[in-house]
């Protein structure tokens, strides 16, 4: 009896459809939920309005992050409506029974950051969290994607959501990186070429020798951004360099159950002759370190670029003119050397502890430019700890910058690390719409090398005239 | 949360003729710090529509008052970005019942559908016949027929259809929401967990 051939992806969702509604979506099983202090209390409320209980408590795990500050972390929240939606989390969480990393735990951070480092993200999972960048837990070979708070409470109370299964695309990148090339500047790139709407409708796989060589941290950098594409989500098939970043991980399986589940993860990849409805190819020697000059993630450009006339962007050139307007830019004028006033490395997509280690690869021996404001903001209390332990924070310092507490912070700008408005901020996060970090705020979004190159010089560098 | 029964909506629209319109226009971040589902309508848009001492911006089109109703349309790429459903409330409680467009994300889509929006895609040709059509007359009437999946320019009659899945559809009509279905089925969900690895 043959087969047919699968799609990482179909073998990844078929196995979680509990049934499939006729002119209608599939109810999808959903193995692990992550909440946070934002979306989560109108879904408690929901529920108990309904008179309904968390079916699966074990399954959901909660961490506080979108909202928090990131100084005097023990001291107690000023903002009294941020502090209630803390409460709030705590309450609810305790309430039924589910694992809640609030703030001050030891475990505590990013909810797309502590996930994979604690082992609760797996291979061959579905994952949903209320939060766009649920997509990064993709980077395990898992079906990972962002959802609305009815859906928060579809999940507590039923551990199901209901979802039309999207399209296929494969978004392959063949050879080698070139130096000073990080995995945000890959996605950027991608994102560049298909548009910020260009794979919506559409779960990606990303395919290919960059992808292969890539580590977990840099993976989970590129899933995460499949969203700023307008795809629900990216994957990677899981391989040796998956099994090793899990093994060990304090709630990964061991012993037998390790042994069973790695037989299965094993599985978990695209057959030869597996059909996708879009594919599109790249080579990862037409990439260079990129920057957005726009206000969305699809206005990036190669650094050395000048930023294109809206004839060559394509689009609506009313929108164009808008957005150009908006960050204070002239069509055909170079990124190179434009003053940068704000720097935020950070992030769940590139909050982990080798985007520290770049970030601090060109920091160390100079001095931060005196007109930058720089947030440095680690993405949970164990990257803080490998930032303590490897000695960054000691360059970090030396250099006249300050380490940060956990938490999403400038990337939404929801507690106090807002960029002023008109204030332009080189920044790792993952979107540069308008206001999006402080009402008027003007983002360039970059790799932590291009962020630490700005962050030094005052202005857009290309980060390989500093690399040794 | 239930929310009311969609079945033909007859209105005027306010046209919003802007590309890649983000959830985080819709709504900023900085709003979605309540612990209940009230009172978003009042930041709908508050940095297009607001100035930072709160004044009115007036070249908003939510302030002008020439242009109401209870449908939005949106240029290309409507609601793309965070997956905040505070955006599809925001636009609830702000009065709107359709959002028409040529593009949806994918998130907001699903997010209206949750809350009771009915979110019409429409050729791109259509769609700027609507924002001509609007242009020309800000009282032009548009007719969103749920039951017979059509949109109709009423002074002209131009129409096109409109694809929904005849679940979702149902769904509006009635008034229902995926909870109470998911709920119905509790049993069967129950036994596929047992088989689950994870």
């Amino acid at each position: 009896m043959s087969i047919k051939p699968a799609t990482l992806f179909d073998k990844v969702w078929d196995s979680h459809v509990v049934r499939k509604i006729e002119d209608g979506p599939d109810v999808l099983f959903i193995d692990r939920h992550f909440i946070h202090e934002v979306t989560s209390p109108v879904a408690f409320l929901g529920m108990e309005s309904r008179g309904l209980k968390v079916m699966f408590p074990e399954k959901t795990f909660a961490t506080a992050d979108h909202n928090t500050p990131t100084i005097n972390q023990h001291l107690p929240v000023a903002d009294p409506l941020s502090a209630n939606q803390l409460k709030a989390l705590e309450t609810n969480t305790g309430k039924y029974g589910i694992s809640h990393w609030g703030l001050g735990n030891p475990k505590n951070g990013i909810v797309h950051v502590v996930g994979p480092e604690n082992g609760i993200t797996l291979p061959g999972m579905t994952i949903v969290c209320g939060d766009s960048h649920t997509s990064t837990h993709g980077a395990f070979g898992a079906i990972a994607f962002g959802i609305g708070t009815s859906e928060v409470e579809m999940v507590l109370s039923s551990q199901c959501i209901m979802q039309p299964k999207p399209k296929k695309m494969r978004i392959s990148v063949n050879g080698k990186l070139g130096k000073g090339i990080l995995p945000k500047d890959v996605v950027l790139y991608i994102i560049s070429q298909l548009t910020a709407a260009g794979a919506t409708g559409y779960f990606v796989e990303f395919a290919g020798e960059a992808f292969e060589n890539m580590s977990m941290e840099g993976r989970m950098t590129v899933c995460n951004m499949s969203i700023e594409m307008g795809a629900r989500g990216g994957m990677i098939a899981p391989d040796e360099t998956t099994f090793n970043y899990i093994k060990g991980r304090e709630k990964a399986p061991k012993g037998e159950a390790w042994d069973k589940a790695l037989a299965y993860w094993k599985t978990l990849k695209t057959d030869e002759g597996a059909t996708f409805d879009k594919e599109y190819v790249f080579n990862a020697s037409d990439i260079e370190p990129m920057i957005t000059y726009g206000t969305n993630p699809g206005m990036g450009i190669g650094i050395t670029k000048s930023i294109p006339t809206a004839e060559a962007a394509g689009g609506s050139k009313s929108s164009y003119e808008k957005s150009l307007q908006y960050m204070g830019f002239h069509e055909a004028e170079p990124m190179l050397g434009k003053k940068v006033d704000y720097v935020f490395i950070g992030s769940c997509t590139n909050g982990r502890i080798e985007d520290f280690r770049a970030f601090a690869s060109i920091v160390k021996g100079r001095k931060k430019a005196d007109h930058v404001t720089a947030w440095i903001v680690p993405g949970s209390h164990i990257v803080e700890q490998q930032i303590r332990e490897e000695g960054i924070l000691d360059i970090l310092t030396e250099a006249g910058f300050q380490l940060r507490q956990p938490g999403c912070s400038a990337c939404l700008a929801m507690n106090d690390d807002k960029v002023p408005a008109g204030k332009y901020a080189v920044s790792t996060s993952n979107r540069n719409f308008e206001g999006r970090q402080g009402p008027g705020s003007r983002t360039l979004l970059a790799s932590p090398l291009v962020a630490a190159a700005a962050a030094v010089t005052g202005v857009v560098t290309d980060p390989r005239e500093l690399i040794a | 949360m239930a929310y009311d029964q969609f079945t033909i909506l007859r209105s005027t629209a306010v046209p919003m003729p802007i590309e890649n319109v983000d959830t985080d226009q819709i709504i900023p971040a900085r709003f979605l710090k309540a612990t209940e589902r009230k009172g978003f309508g009042d930041n709908l848009f508050r940095d297009w529509r607001y100035e930072s001492d709160n004044t009115p911006k007036k070249d908003f089109v939510l302030n002008n008052p020439i242009y109401s109703g209870k449908i939005l349309v949106g240029g290309k790429n409507f609601g793309s970005g965070s997956s905040r459903e505070h955006a599809a409330w925001a636009i609830y409680d702000y009065g709107f019942r359709c959002v028409v467009s040529s593009f949806f994300a994918d998130i907001f889509k699903n997010n209206s559908l949750n809350v009771g929006i009915l979110p019409v895609t429409v050729s791109p040709e259509f769609l700027d016949k609507i924002f001509t059509a609007i242009e020309a007359d800000p009282k032009t009437e548009l007719v969103v027929d749920l039951p017979a999946q059509t949109i109709t320019i009423a002074a002209t009659g131009e129409s096109e259809s409109f694809d929904i899945n005849s679940y979702k559809k149902h769904n509006l009509m009635n008034g229902y929401d995926d909870i109470d279905y998911l709920q119905a089925m509790k049993e069967e969900i129950k036994q596929f967990a047992e088989k689950s690895i994870y």
